[in-house]
């Protein structure tokens, strides 16, 4: 198999397999999330439901009291690589083009210049929290393989797309083909790895919130 | 012509100067990245080479690489070059027909055994034994091991020959396979695109008449000094796919502002050729520069690459399967919700209450 081959293999049957499982897999993880029901909540509410689960969303994002001090990286680092995967993934233009031609929708992106300075301050961000975690003794002592191992997927698309763009390593065309199969990679594990937090994090934020509000220590 | 003449006496004799044949030489070796000193022995070899024999033969083609190379440069020095090299066979140019051309192939074969270069354009057909594709009621797969034992080296010229080409597109009816699939023992230079770049064609032969040897070649066997660079580098719209100026159609604000054809299905980031910098018809332009994407004709099997049209970050056809997953990961997600509150209810069926008595046990 050749480069060429690897790549049309890549966007081909490679992304159809990939977007097949990524849709099987987080079907099969919601339904399983949302049916898994609730005892019924015999006690009344001891406040009118309000905007408590809406705050926590919120808030849940701000560091508690005293935490940006003990805990720089994980907070500023968590920040800068969240924000800059946003940007690199949603406002490069040839990913633009993806969506459009997958569902129809696009918007303006940034140029190229943009995302190659994000992409390069992401990556390092990324390096940091990576080196934090096995450095600091109690976050390497509550990390598992798959912290590990979800860091790598979303690092490896991040890395492989950059050398892509910027022709470094390995030929254009081989580079593109590895991108778009750690994407792959990354999209089939994310229902079942941490990595699911992307479409679980703000509906559980808002339940604890909620369910706090009700039994009395709205937010 | 005296098969003992050599270049620079036919040049002279045709009316062409020292001084034009000296820039050709130099333009040369500058393109194909040589140091300033080969274009002297360029000049100094190709001035006293003796006509070398070449063979070559057409298979699985559409003679579109005999077209490009005759038509496009005449007249001109590649031109002359053809005049110099001995083309002992090659059908759509020679006098000769039926029994008289077969004749002249064996002949050359015979003479100059070993010796002589092949030249290949189109792919080989495989299937029913290779009778796709007969000439003189021979197959091409046959007729090209034959060729090859007495050749000094391949050239596989046109994508076709280099890496099987159109006729090797899915569903490939025909078995059709590059040469280098059927020869492994000779060296061979693969001239890859649809048709090659004439330059290409002719830097190649000068190189191997100037040093006796092919030129460095990439991991795909084509010379580096001319696919070494993907059009997309050497693009002069490069620019607007920096900046993301984009057109959207072939007739839109962009397209008339000669914007990055990206969107519209330009293979030009992976396709390494030497159009942007070489050009086509007299140096007048390439494709990109008339307004439609590259295609990407001078990379393995690029009529199966995902569709000419469609942009090189998008997919083929990536919702093929969603709605079948989509049923099974609704199916999955509800028997395994199913599962758990079986076990819960389980659980719950399970459970005994605890009694005052049952502490003070």
């Amino acid at each position: 198999m050749n480069e060429m081959e690897l790549l049309t293999w890549a966007r081909g049957p490679g992304l159809n397999i990939a977007i097949g499982l990524f849709i099987l897999g987080m079907l099969w993880r919601l339904v399983e999330i949302y049916t898994l029901g609730r005892k019924k909540d015999l006690a009344p509410a001891r406040n009118a439901p309000g905007a408590s689960g809406w705050h926590t969303v919120v808030r849940r994002s701000m560091p508690p009291h005293g935490m940006l001090k003990r805990s720089p990286i994980s907070y500023i680092g968590g920040y800068i690589f969240h924000i800059g995967l946003f940007i690199v993934v949603f406002l490069f233009a040839p990913h633009i083009k993806l969506v459009d031609s997958l569902l129809g929708l696009s918007w303006p992106g940034l140029p190229s210049q943009v995302i190659d300075a994000v992409t390069v301050v992401t990556l390092a961000t990324m390096l940091l929290v990576l080196f934090d975690r096995i450095n600091n003794p109690v976050k390497r002592y509550l990390s598992t393989v798959g912290d590990y191992a979800a860091w790598m997927l979303t690092f490896l698309p991040l890395l492989t797309g950059f050398l892509a763009v910027k022709h470094l390593l390995l030929p254009y065309t081989t580079m593109l083909a590895l991108h778009i199969l750690s994407v792959e990679l990354l999209l089939v594990a994310l229902p079942f790895t941490k990595l699911i937090h992307v479409f679980t994090l703000f509906a559980s934020r808002w339940y604890n919130g909620d369910i706090s509000g009700k039994r009395g220590v709205p937010v | 012509m005296d098969k003992e003449e050599t270049l620079l006496d036919h040049m002279e004799r045709e009316g062409m100067s020292r001084r034009t044949f000296l820039k050709y030489c130099a333009s040369l070796a500058s393109l194909m990245a040589l140091p300033p000193s080969a274009a002297a022995a360029m000049a100094e070899a190709l001035g006293k080479a003796k006509r070398p024999s070449v063979i070559w033969l057409p298979f699985q083609e559409c003679t579109g690489c005999t077209e490009s190379i005759t038509r496009s440069h005449t007249p001109s020095v590649e031109g002359m070059i053809f005049d110099m090299i001995s083309l002992d066979y090659q059908e759509t140019l020679m006098a000769a027909a039926g029994h008289q051309a077969e004749e002249a192939l064996h002949n050359a074969m015979k003479d100059n055994f070993g010796k002589y270069v092949l030249i290949v354009d189109g792919s080989v057909a495989t299937g029913l034994d290779g009778a796709y594709s007969c000439i003189a009621g021979r197959s091409n797969l046959d007729l090209l091991k034959e060729a090859a034992k007495g050749a000094a080296a391949i050239v596989a010229l046109g994508s076709c020959a280099a890496f099987g080409g159109i006729p090797k597109a899915n569903p490939n009816p025909t078995g059709a396979v590059a040469v280098s699939d059927i020869i492994k023992d000779k060296p061979i230079v693969n001239i890859s695109g649809c048709p090659p770049i004439p330059v290409v064609i002719t830097g190649v032969l000068a190189h191997y008449l100037t040093f006796g040897t092919l030129p460095e070649l990439d991991g795909l066997g084509r010379p580096k000094a001319f696919y070494g660079e993907t059009i997309h580098d050497r693009c002069y719209r490069r620019p607007f796919y920096d900046q993301g100026k984009f057109a959207k159609t072939f007739d839109d604000e962009g397209a008339r502002k000669g914007w990055c054809l990206f969107e519209l299905g330009c293979k030009g980031p992976v396709t390494y050729n030497a159009c942007a910098t070489t050009k086509w018809n007299d140096s007048t332009s390439f494709p990109i520069e008339s307004g439609h994407g590259c295609i990407g004709c001078s990379e393995p099997d690029f009529w199966d690459a995902g569709g000419f049209y469609k942009a090189l970050s998008t997919p083929a056809n990536p919702l093929k399967y969603v709605g079948a997953a989509a049923a099974i990961g609704v199916a999955a997600g509800a028997a395994v919700s199913v599962a758990n509150r079986a076990s819960k209810n389980a659980a719950k069926a399970a459970h005994e209450k605890t009694q005052l008595t049952d502490l003070e046990k």
